[in-house]
């Protein structure tokens, strides 16, 4: 062994390509979080029949052909989409690098359910014959897939793998990006997370059974954390991915730097299979804040999951008031009221609508947020409409999932 | 089905397994191969295209009865005879 290592290396965020069911690119995506505009839609979905969602309406064929698209899965497309747009953003010329030096860590809620179900139904059409069941059936649903098909548009020789980690594993995907750059075992990290959830009846099927689907006669207005008439997960699909560089590589073909991820952690509730458990999001919150040499207050904006189900939301605020409890100048949004639960994509997404915050000074508001619920109250949750800051040092995002998967990331203001 | 309904509905398949390609300008004698962007999964699709449309099953041992138009015809049309094309 003598791959070098850097593990005081400061990693920096220099691309962003993404989809969300309100934005094709980081523009569109803030455009709209900054006017307020929501991306859920009614949406028609096999078996279960109508249902709300979010969808994303990026032009596949931008860089993909349409074999391509046929042989794939909706989520390799979504993550060649964000790939691409992240590489064509940094501005590095994927021509010109050694892409055995680019790794690829994507961050999946699940994957190869929708491919499944496709196959099912197929096989319905013919009495059951298995004879029917597609031979792209396996590369379609290995658990690598998304990943996998970057590799292949892209020519990425480097390592490429997915993190499943529930709704918590767009975090995870930067988190195993950061890693690996400060392992030197890539150059480059594509990192982020992806989703093509709405595209399988299951997960809304699920939800409802659980009581967790959310409902609202208009589709816009579905999704409200925190609001004391919320009703479930609106489930969205989406990517969002970061370049992610060490900062001494950055420097040397003076990129354009998003903001230094100076935090992360990630932990367990060893819990439930499902409700989450806020002693435990809070020790993650703060293991953060101490990997950042931070306090609290230092926080500007925290992202929280914020999902909509009931018991979620009251868990989460409680996490938040035990570590920020009283300090007052902490602004708190949440994007699912925008755009649903991207499910994996969601943490990256949900940090990438912030980011722009260290050049605009704006804290996105919260949508849908018509009666506060007392057991949700937070200090200083921006709502309605955007609140202008002075300056935003830091961001803080939270993404947690079923199993009690906990993550949390950090993302420092740029300062050379 | 008439030789010139084999060939459409072989052009039909292949333009669905391979939606990038022109099918206008293919040769019928030259193998589909040289002239299309196909692997042996696209081949796995065609079998499972012709099971699927005309309930036709080709062994592995004919897949070779594929490699060109012409050939495809050849080997189809007896087993298509009684079909219709317009499925």
């Amino acid at each position: 062994m003598n791959n070098q290592v850097y593990p005081e290396e400061r990693i920096v965020i220099t691309g962003i390509g993404l989809t969300a069911p309100n934005g094709n690119n980081l523009k569109e995506f803030r455009d709209n979080l900054l006017a307020g505009k929501s991306g859920v839609q009614k949406f028609k979905t096999r078996y279960v029949g109508e249902v709300l969602a979010g969808v994303c309406d990026f032009d596949a064929l931008k860089y993909q052909k349409k074999k391509e698209l046929r042989r794939g899965t909706r989520v390799g497309s979504i993550s060649i989409y964000c790939c691409r747009e992240a590489f064509s953003d940094s501005g590095i010329d994927l021509e010109s690098i050694d892409r055995s030096r680019v790794g690829v860590y994507l961050g999946v809620t699940e994957h190869g359910n929708v491919e499944t179900e496709n196959e099912i139904y197929n096989i319905s059409k013919y009495d059951y014959d298995t004879k029917y069941w597609s031979h792209h059936h396996n590369p379609r649903t290995v658990a690598n897939n998304p990943a996998g098909e970057v590799t292949l548009n892209m020519k990425i020789t480097g390592p490429h793998y997915t993190i499943g980690a529930a709704c918590a594993a767009g975090n995870m995907g930067v988190i195993q990006g950061l890693q690996m750059l400060r392992l030197g075992e890539v150059d480059i990290a594509l990192a982020g997370g992806v989703s093509e959830s709405i595209h399988t009846f299951g997960i809304f099927a699920s939800f409802k059974s659980e009581g967790a689907l959310a409902e609202h006669e208009d589709p816009t207005k579905a999704s409200r954390p925190f609001d004391k008439n919320r009703n479930g997960i609106v489930c969205s699909e989406g990517g969002g991915v970061y370049i992610l560089e060490r900062l001494s590589d950055a420097k040397k073909r003076k990129a354009k730097i998003y903001g230094e991820i100076v935090g992360y952690a990630t932990n367990s509730d060893a819990f439930d299979f499902i409700l989450p458990e806020p002693g435990r999001q809070a020790e993650c919150i703060r293991l953060a804040l101490s990997k950042a040499g931070l306090k609290p207050k230092d926080i500007d904006i925290l992202n929280a999951h914020a999902t909509a189900t009931q018991l979620g939301d009251i868990q989460e605020c409680k996490a938040i008031r035990d570590v920020f409890g009283g300090e007052k100048g902490i602004w708190i949004n949440n994007t699912k009221s925008f755009i649903g639960h991207t499910m994996g994509a969601a943490g990256t997404l949900e940090l990438s609508g912030n980011l722009p915050a260290f050049e605009d000074g704006l804290v996105h508001p919260t949508l849908n947020l018509d009666n506060l619920d007392p057991e949700c109250y937070l200090e200083n949750i921006v709502s309605d409409k955007p609140k202008q800051l002075d300056k935003v040092n830091y961001i803080m995002n939270n993404s947690f999932g079923m199993f009690g998967i906990n993550s949390v990331l950090i993302v420092k203001r740029y300062k050379n | 089905m008439t030789r010139d309904e084999v060939r459409q509905a072989i052009v039909d398949i292949l333009g669905d397994i391979a939606p990038d390609e022109d099918m206008s300008s293919l040769k019928d004698d030259v193998t589909l191969r040289e002239q299309m962007d196909l692997d042996s999964m696209d081949f796995l699709d065609i079998v499972m295209e012709l099971r699927k449309r005309f309930n036709v099953e080709v062994p592995e041992s004919d897949y070779q009865e594929l490699v060109s138009m012409t050939s495809c015809i050849q080997y189809l049309q007896p087993l298509l005879k009684d079909h219709q094309l317009a499925s």
